[in-house]
């Protein structure tokens, strides 16, 4: 099981408190009537895949009930950072590059 | 024979002589002690035979002592509590224990399945691969049945598990796997540091080889030694000893999978005890000091009973008091050998041979230990007798050939450390030529290993490198280290593993695998065929994928690999090991979360009235819900249901829709929030006004639908399907959260603590006012259809009311907090009952949707969009909302798609069922002609026929044609005319009426 630190209770939960969100800041168009075919395929359907660090969006849906996004290594599964929706994305240490 | 004589010592053993157990093997009663395991006991009784092999049916005995057990599995319990292959070397004695051996038919020394041997040939490596291919058209009738008849060990148990399970949650700073000397050392480290440390043990005695060898650690004998141990740790607020607590698995984020025994043991299990509790335990450091596991030596029919692994006969001789038999031959290759010597001859066993290949190392060690018997530098090519070993036939270096009559063969190919637990999360055992053996390699985070799961075999070494394990884990958190240990032992001899190969005058088979009866022969054979690494082999023989994983057998199977490619065992990667280490059982994994508790079941406010009443309930979701509500003579749903629907729209009828999701939705920006979240305009809605509400995902599906009330300029009450409350939440909180964070809007989810009732019926109004207050005016003019509001009922509780309708008859919704909803419920029965109507339930509920053309879930599917279900037209044109930039794509626009129609069956009594395929008249029946199905049904009073919902292609279009409502599984196929949605009252003047 994962120990996830929501950023708003600023404590370690286990893992069954939370719900996977998706990717992170994938960012709806603000006018969807303007954008192209394109653009709108990309936000509604394509995702990225990586492997090793990806931006996730977690809810901590027993606790606090709020999204906040999250970087986890998909190779190792340990999670580097956690933090509010809507900040940027953190820079990792020489840990998290690896 | 040998059974009915007593092998037991008549001193020493940590076993109770006045505690005897009774218990049975194959129908035939025994005695043993407390403190034996099932394996012992039979031991102490002569009984050597113990089951019959997985493949070929060869008779076979005790191989060990512990968990690595291959061979020894037996059944116990029976019925609910069957337990096939359990290993007697684990199942602690009890007094009563009943206990079968497997695989044998019509019994143990006869077993007519032993034909198998006879054609071993033909049941090699890949064998199934091989023989059911061909042709296809066995596969199911034949090779299936034949294959599931001859597989498998044991038998399962045919009902239900009696047995009650747990799971709990265990956090420390600590975890110590394993309570061998080396595990006592780290846990008395850590633990006298300070650390909150566990220690668990598979065992129900701590102690490991200290409990099993003889062995003296600063004066005090090995077994007092840990008992001592363990009383101390036990007396420690920050220590916790867990024996008969199995580590199965290590787990991301240091979290590790324990299970333990608890009343496994007890011939009585007191009333409501778990039978075993699944603990997963979170720990910041782990040591695994799991030991090691000793290797057999290869020769021809190692398998025979009585071919038994020397450390497991000392344990036999040493903890249990057992002599595994009378008159033994020892074949080793290290000098281990010496303590296996020695304690033979001190518990009178004579010893006939000892057989050791290393130049001068038989008559070395057997001069050191004192035990008069013939040295042999040689091997041991083969057991002889079937159902016992009588003899074993050796080669000396000399090539001279010598033949002893033995019933014991103790082997001894060295150890390897049990490195299990540090590859489960991908790590890789790492070659140590000091030792002979694959040692752990790279570990993960937080986890270290000592003892000789480390590779360091002697007692001494064992012990300083527990303590320092312990010592540096408890540093590694803060805690101040004790002092290092220098303990005083007896001295070990060093024990380097071979890898010794079969010897050329080996007759017979030569087991590698004995569970999964994997032979030399079957190696060189998927060798020859291209299995040439160690993964594919293992898939191939199956070699190692027993229930043991070839905790004995994989080292035997590296070592006929490399020597067969000519390559060193150091250059084969070994397998992987994955968790379980040992068989968990099914029901300590699922705990409590069995049955109906499989989830949480949720109920309505008013639903002990509806119990009363007689209802017959329905699970939707979590939710258990009134499906009818039989009365009198009615026999069963299809009456009551036809009742109820002719009271609503007759009279009045009541239905608890308590289980609504529902959902308050306030703050300045609230009809902004609405507006972007459905699909319809319903930001727009006056205060004191309902109205439909539509809900899509970003992919233009419908997600759900519900209602939408606004008591207030910046309050709105909103609804959702039962089923669909949580999804609908979590749209609401992402779209709040995620999309719209800076608009001024809170979104409470308070489904329970609102009791809500549909009241339906030309005379509802009636019904509705007799439980208001009667300040509150219902007439058409202050309350009319879609108007909303706060009010009170008779009594004076708030209540909301809402004049929507789902069964197109003038209807309302009352909603009062659930601690009034049973009285409100109670009070609108009883109310709908003096004016000629009745409660309804689920079933008449979807009658009369259907009737009235209205989607539910099983149209709201995912795959279909506003269009297909005839909802575009409540769809906004202007404002931007979730879903609303693919509702324009042509492909969603497709006149063809499968769109919403209602069907009624031609003649009355052909039953229209949901999931029937609909054709054309006269069309074959297959897919391709396949042109929709039926969504919901059922049977319309009203209309005197049965009725459904279908979707299908070109929809509009089929109004006013037949088709055929094929359903083959249950034969139904009913001739139907496809009429539009509403087919009751389409105009909709029964609303006001």
């Amino acid at each position: 099981m994962l120990l996830i630190r929501c950023p708003y209770c600023a404590t370690e939960r286990p893992e069954i408190e939370f719900r996977h969100g998706g990717q992170a800041h994938v960012a709806r168009p603000a006018d969807p009537s303007a954008v192209d075919d394109a653009a709108w395929s990309e936000y509604l359907f394509f995702r990225d895949n990586p492997k090793g660090v990806a931006a996730e969006r977690w809810r901590h849906v027993h606790g606090c009930g709020r999204f906040f996004n999250c970087l986890r290594d998909t190779v190792s599964d340990r999670i580097l950072a956690t933090y509010p929706a809507g900040a940027p994305r953190p820079t990792l240490g020489a840990e998290g590059a690896r | 024979m040998t059974a009915g004589r007593s092998f037991r010592l008549a001193s020493g053993g940590l076993v109770a002589r006045d505690a005897p157990l009774r218990f049975s093997f194959d129908g035939a009663d025994y005695e043993g002690l407390a403190g034996d395991t099932l394996a012992s006991a039979l031991l102490a009784n002569g009984v050597r035979l113990a089951g019959r092999s997985f493949k070929y049916h060869r008779p076979r005995g005790i191989v060990a002592a512990g968990s690595e057990e291959p061979n020894a599995l037996v059944e116990l319990g029976a019925v609910g509590r069957r337990e096939p292959d359990t290993r007697a070397t684990t199942a602690e004695l009890f007094d009563g224990l009943s206990a079968r051996s497997q695989n044998r038919w019509p019994s143990l020394r006869f077993d007519a399945m032993a034909v198998n041997s006879l054609f071993a040939p033909l049941l090699g490596a890949g064998f199934y691969y091989k023989t059911f291919m061909w042709p296809a058209s066995f596969w199911e009738r034949l090779y299936e049945p034949l294959i599931r008849r001859a597989a498998g060990l044991g038998r399962i148990a045919e009902a239900r598990d009696p047995d009650r399970y747990e799971t709990v949650h265990d956090h420390c700073d600590v975890l110590v796997v394993g309570a061998g000397p080396a595990g006592i050392a780290a846990a008395l480290a850590a633990a006298r540091a300070g650390a909150k440390t566990i220690l668990v043990e598979e065992d129900f005695v701590a102690g490991g080889r200290l409990v099993a060898d003889r062995r003296e650690i600063d004066g005090v004998g090995g077994a007092e030694f840990a008992r001592a141990a363990q009383a101390e740790l036990a007396g420690l607020p920050n220590a916790r000893v867990l024996v008969r607590t199995a580590l199965f698995g290590a787990y991301d984020h240091g979290e590790y999978g324990a299970v333990e025994r608890v009343t496994d043991h007890l011939a009585d299990p007191p009333p409501f005890a778990v039978r075993q509790r699944l603990r997963r335990i979170f720990a910041k450091r782990c040591i695994v000091a799991a030991g090691a596991i000793e290797r057999p030596l290869p020769f021809g029919d190692n398998d025979r009973p009585g071919v038994m692994l020397a450390g497991a006969v000392r344990a036999y001789l040493n903890r249990y008091a057992v002599t595994p038999g009378t008159r033994a031959v020892v074949f080793a290759d290290n000098d281990d050998a010496a303590r296996t010597l020695a304690d033979l001859a001190l518990a009178g066993v004579e010893v006939a041979a000892h057989v050791d290949p290393r130049p001068g190392a038989a008559a070395r060690l057997t001069a050191a230990s004192g035990v008069a018997t013939r040295a042999i530098e040689g091997v041991v090519t083969r057991a002889l007798g079937r159902l016992a070993v009588t003899g074993a036939a050796s080669v000396d270096a000399a090539g001279a050939a010598w033949r002893v009559d033995c019933d014991l063969i103790a082997v001894s190919g060295g150890w390897t450390p049990s490195a299990h637990l540090t590859t489960h999360l991908g790590g890789k055992p790492a070659w140590r030529e000091d030792i002979g053996a694959f040692a752990p390699g790279a570990l993960p985070p937080g986890m270290a290993v000592a003892g000789a799961a480390a590779g360091d075999f002697g007692l001494a070494d064992a012990l300083t490198g527990g303590w320092a394990a312990g010592a540096r884990a408890a540093q590694d958190l803060g805690f101040a280290p004790p002092p290092p240990r220098e303990p005083k032992v007896d001295p070990d001899a060093p024990a380097r593993a071979s890898t010794l190969r079969v010897h050329p005058g080996a007759r017979g088979k030569v087991f590698v695998d004995l569970q999964n009866d994997v032979t030399t022969g079957d190696v060189a054979l998927a060798r020859r065929e291209g299995f040439r690494r160690p993964e594919h082999l293992k898939r191939y023989t199956t070699l190692g994928m027993a229930t043991d994983q070839g905790k004995t057998s994989g080292p035997l199977g590296l070592a006929e690999l490399a020597a067969l490619e000519g390559r060193e065992v150091s250059d084969l990667a070994p397998t992987t090991w994955r968790p379980p280490f040992t068989p968990v059982a099914i029901g300590a994994l699922a705990g409590a979360h069995v049955g109906p508790d499989l989830q949480p079941t949720r109920l309505p406010p008013a639903h002990a009235v509806a119990v009363e009443m007689g209802a017959v309930f329905v699970p939707a979701g979590p939710w258990l819900r009134a499906q009818y509500y039989p009365q009198g003579a009615e026999s069963g749903w299809l009456e009551a249901a036809d009742a109820e629907v002719r009271a609503v729209r007759a009279a009045a009828g009541v239905c608890d829709v308590s289980t609504l999701g529902k959902f308050e939705v306030a703050g300045a920006d609230a009809a902004a929030f609405l507006d972007f979240a459905f699909a319809n305009p319903v930001g727009a809605l006056a205060p004191g006004r309902v109205r439909y509400g539509l809900l899509l995902r970003d992919d233009g599906m419908a997600m759900d639908d519900g209602t939408v009330a606004r008591l207030a300029p910046h309050r709105f009450v909103v609804t959702s399907s039962s089923v669909g409350g949580p999804a609908a939440h979590l749209h609401f909180d992402f779209q709040r959260q995620a999309r719209k964070p800076d608009l001024d809007v809170r979104i409470e989810n308070v489904t329970s603590q609102w009791a809500q009732f549909s009241v339906a019926g030309p005379r509802a109004r009636d019904a509705i006012a007799r439980v208001l207050d009667p300040a509150f005016d219902v007439s058409d003019a202050a309350f009319p259809y879609l108007a909303a509001g706060e009010a009170r009922l008779a009594g004076g509780e708030p209540a909301r009311l809402f004049r929507l309708s789902y069964s197109g008859e003038r209807a309302y919704e009352i909603a009062t907090p659930a601690q009034w909803g049973a009285g409100l419920f109670r009070a609108l029965v009883a109310a709908c009952e003096e004016l000629g109507g009745r409660a309804y339930g689920l079933e008449a509920l979807n009658v009369m949707r259907i009737e009235k053309g209205h989607v539910a879930g099983s149209e709201i599917d995912g795959r279909t969009t506003p269009r297909d279900l005839g909802l575009d037209k409540f769809v906004a044109k202007k404002k931007d909302f979730v879903g609303r930039a693919m509702l324009s794509r042509p492909t969603l626009l497709d006149p063809a798609r499968p769109s919403l129609v209602g069907l009624r069956s031609v003649e009355p009594d052909a039953r229209i069922v949901a999931g029937a395929h609909l054709l054309a008249e006269g069309a074959p029946f297959d897919a391709r002609h396949d042109l929709g199905h039926v969504t919901t049904f059922g049977h319309s009073p009203t209309l005197g026929r049965w009725i459904a919902l279908a979707l299908v292609k070109d929809g509009a279009a089929r109004i006013g044609t037949r088709l055929r409502a094929v359903e083959p599984l249950r034969g139904h196929d009913a001739l139907c005319e496809v009429v539009a949605p509403a087919q009751f009252d389409p105009e909709g003047s029964r609303l006001h009426g």
